[in-house]
């Protein structure tokens, strides 16, 4: 070890040397944004970010929304001709991919872009440039498909795009390479914020965060990048393979060349099964959360839940097949994977066992996120049942492809993920805005939502046991399905006013909320140690973690260390297990680069829907940016 | 909330090398998902192996060029392993030699590729063996240039007046990842050069 890297740095001023008034302000001078738009584009600080993803992430999620209306304003009565058959296809596709890649996996990972690093008590995510970049990779890419579908060249071929459906011989035209592209966007935009949590996790905890202290929403959401580094590869390389079949005349998917469709479906559920639990392990990390919170007691069995997380984790690459059961597979195959698929039920059931102890143990406050958690568990498991119904290959073969498959997985995802996800936005609002949303219209919402949406899924399970399938865009009154359809768009019609209450509530309270405080829930994790909304150094010091509970442990004074830059950005760099104080690493200043690289690199991926060469010519200018990107700006950046 | 001091922090450094600094694990971390990336790329060409009676579709690539692209692949990890120790003594006159000779291998190897590309016997739209073996080894391609190009960058950079302190960290994760294009491409050789021969 050199002499150079022992040296402190004597010469610049430190937080000791400070009193508290003028550290605050010296910290959010180093630590601020920049005004004007160059400023905002080139803004690095984690919360800025991850309320832009947290707000992007909403924006997808309505628009998906509006398809899923129109969807069932055409399903309401049979032989309806609101939307025509290839609209219909359009916006059911529309509405799967917008769900599942612009709204369900960002939103788990904006909510941790903005969350993690508090909670862990740093002052930045790790990567933080990477960060911006991924947010406008995400955006960008949103943007291109919506604007693709509003020029009527949306996707039409459903969110897994199948093949030869899609392949060049059944879709000519651009529709179904949009959609190819969108995934490349949002995966590489996943992928680089799976990275940085990984290691703000790892490298980033205030010290003393040992792991058996680190609070279970980041183990949730630490497993879960772990899931998306592992699952997302499988999707890029399918989808890039899909784009190549359909513009350089590769035959990957064309059987008679040697390829195979099913090739396809392996690459897309590999990814596509971890995917579900992509998006419900941030549930769980809300969940575990709020549940802490409202029952007064820490989470009951730390070590099970974190142990059933990494063995949902793994599990979760073991089912893939069983999006396949109707493709012919060999028996053994299929058996194993109906066992597997039955198996991961056990990881989610003992966290959802611990969660109703910690309740039943406690002394719960029925307060509106602790409604919506109590709603995920009644929807979260019936739509399980419904899955381990499915697990089973005759059962399967039954309703495959029908509205049965299609009320199950809804029951999941928007039980296991949406629930717990609108408790979060209750629960964390406080935190983001300095203001409490409004309680009243926070009960009334949840009552709205949850009675919506039994209304309009739970009739889906019986359409689709008595036949009708999923992806048609209308359907012959003699079939029976009238009434069930009807009941469905009403209750969907709920469903929306529920929203629409949601959205008068934020609007209302970010302006008129009662103020919140630094800790309004009498919260235990660290994100409530600092102020609401926390400056932009986010601690004035950092803290020094002695307990699971920290704010519940110190409750006179918070313990903190010392010895950090004022007047440049530092972070404390601890040790992977023990979290001991190790390095004062400094943090990327904000710079306009990674702007200028998300859109390069959207004109390459665009352009190269139309003209392969356009990596050829694209990929050198990408380069020339990313070196101006990571070109140290400065010689303090070398010490 | 009032804080109580417990520690003083004034006394630590501000770099370190390997698994003490951020980049290193995040470099891991791209190994990681790129190293998935390489082995479902393998696992497709297995599947459609199986899935074929007659596989090889074609000829298997000739093992001339591959085998002096691996061969150097092979020996690059000599200078790879010196520049590390080099990176961690903070010994700026060898890093600039080695990164010099790294930058040279580096772009021998890509030389070798290219060669590589040019005799395969097969057209990527031909059928599905030649569009494996040009996405697969384009895939791989991809790192190595990506690489190479930070390597040259790395070069240049410590021939500058930025050439000190945390730079030695990032030359030993330049070097780092280097081990892992070097790494990936063995399982890619066997499957793509070999399996086709068993």
């Amino acid at each position: 070890m050199s002499e150079t890297m022992l040296e402190p740095h004597a010469e610049e001023p430190l937080d000791t040397d400070l009193p508290d008034g003028e550290l605050a302000k010296r910290l959010a001078t180093t630590w601020g944004t920049a005004g004007g738009i160059i400023g905002a584009l080139s803004t690095v600080d984690h919360k800025i970010i991850g309320r832009r993803y947290i707000l992007t992430g909403f924006l997808f999620l309505i628009l998906g929304g509006l398809a899923a209306v129109a969807m069932r304003l055409q399903l309401a009565v049979p032989d309806n001709s609101l939307i025509g058959p290839d609209l219909y296809n359009q916006i059911f596709t529309m509405h799967g991919t917008t769900m599942m890649f612009l709204f369900g996996v960002p939103i788990g990972e904006a909510l941790a872009v903005y969350l993690v690093p508090l909670m862990v008590g740093t002052r930045n995510i790790a990567f933080p440039r990477l960060n911006a970049f991924s947010y406008y990779v995400y955006l960008f890419g949103g943007l291109m498909i919506w604007v693709a579908f509003a020029l009527n060249i949306g996707p039409d071929n459903g969110w897994f795009s199948y093949v030869p459906l899609a392949g060049p011989e059944f879709s000519p035209g651009k529709r179904a390479d949009f959609w190819a592209q969108l995934v490349t966007f949002t995966e590489v935009a996943a992928l680089a914020v799976a990275v940085e949590i990984v290691v703000t996790v790892l490298k980033l905890r205030a010290p003393g965060m040992t792991l058996d202290r680190i609070p279970l929403f980041v183990w949730a959401m630490f497993v879960n990048a772990f899931l998306i580094i592992f699952a997302m590869p499988a999707v890029m390389l399918g989808s890039t393979m899909l784009i190549l079949d359909r513009l350089l005349d590769t035959h990957f998917f064309n059987q008679a060349e040697g390829g195979d469709p099913l090739l396809w479906q392996h690459l897309f559920w590999f990814f596509g099964h971890p995917e579900v639990y992509i998006i419900f392990l941030p549930g769980t990390a809300f969940v575990s959360a709020i549940v802490a919170t409202f029952a007064r007691r820490p989470v009951f069995g730390y070590p099970a839940i974190v142990l059933s997380l990494i063995a949902t984790g793994f599990l979760s690459f073991g089912l893939w097949v069983h999006h396949m059961f109707t493709t012919g597979l060999p028996q053994l195959g299929a058996t194993f994977f109906t066992a597997s698929s039955m198996m991961i039920a056990i990881p989610t059931g003992i966290q959802i066992f611990c969660w109703i102890g910690t309740l039943w143990d406690g002394k719960p406050i029925y307060r509106t996120p602790l409604l919506f958690v109590l709603g995920f568990f009644f929807i979260f498991v019936a739509g399980g049942l419904s899955g381990v119904m499915l697990a089973s290959v005759p059962i399967d073969t039954q309703v495959h492809d029908t509205y049965f498959v299609v009320a199950h997985f809804h029951y999941v995802l928007i039980g296991g993920a949406v629930f717990p996800l609108i408790g979060a936005i209750y629960y964390w609002f406080p935190k983001f805005t300095g203001r409490m949303l409004g309680e009243r219209l926070g009960r009334c919402h949840f009552w709205l939502a949850f009675i919506g949406f039994n209304v309009a899924f739970f009739p889906m399970h019986i359409s689709g046991l008595r036949g009708m399938p999923r992806r048609v865009y209308t359907y012959p009154a003699e079939m029976g399905w009238d009434t069930l359809n009807l009941i469905s768009t009403l209750g969907a019609a709920l469903f929306v006013v529920s929203f629409l209450v949601f959205i008068y509530n934020v609007a209302a309270s970010a302006r008129g909320g009662d103020i919140a405080g630094d800790n309004p829930w009498d919260a235990a994790t660290l994100e409530w140690a600092t102020t609401s909304p926390p400056p932009p150094h986010n601690f004035d010091r950092i803290p020094f973690v002695t307990s699971r509970e920290p704010l519940w442990a110190e409750r006179e004074t918070l313990p903190v260390v010392t010895g950090l830059a004022v007047d440049k950005r530092e972070v404390v760099i601890t040790t992977t297990t023990e979290a001991r104080p190790d390095l004062k690493e400094s943090s990327p200043d904000p710079t306009v680069w990674p702007f200028v690289s998300a859109i390069v690199v959207t004109v390459i991926f665009i352009a190269t829907i139309f003209t392969p060469w356009a990596l050829a010519w694209g990929a050198p200018a990408a380069a020339l940016v990313m070196i101006a990107w990571f070109w140290p700006k400065s010689v303090e950046e070398d010490k | 909330m009032e804080h109580r001091v417990v520690r003083d922090l004034s006394d630590l450094p501000s770099y370190a090398f390997g698994p003490r600094m951020t980049m290193w694990w995040g470099t891991l971390s791209f190994c990681l998902l790129e190293g998935t990336g390489f082995a479902l790329a393998l696992g497709g060409y297995l599947y459609l192996a199986f899935v074929n009676p007659d596989w090889p579709l074609g000829p298997p690539p000739p093992l001339f060029w591959s085998g002096i692209f691996t061969l150097l692949m092979l020996a690059s990890l000599v200078p790879n392993f010196v520049i590390e120790r080099a990176a961690r003594g903070e010994n700026l006159f060898r890093v600039r030699l080695l990164l010099v000779v790294m930058s040279a291998a580096g772009l021998l190897v890509t030389g070798a590729r290219v060669m590589e590309f040019a005799v395969l016997p097969v057209r990527w739209d031909f059928n599905a063996y030649g569009s494996l073996l040009w996405v697969i080894l384009g895939l791989h391609a991809a790192h190595l240039v990506t690489d190479v190009v930070d390597t040259v960058i790395v070069t240049v950079l410590m021939f500058t007046r930025h050439g000190f302190g945390r730079r030695f960290s990032d030359v030993e994760d330049n070097a780092f990842y280097w081990n892992f294009v070097v790494l990936s491409w063995l399982p890619t050789y066997f499957v793509l050069y070999w399996v086709p021969r068993l």
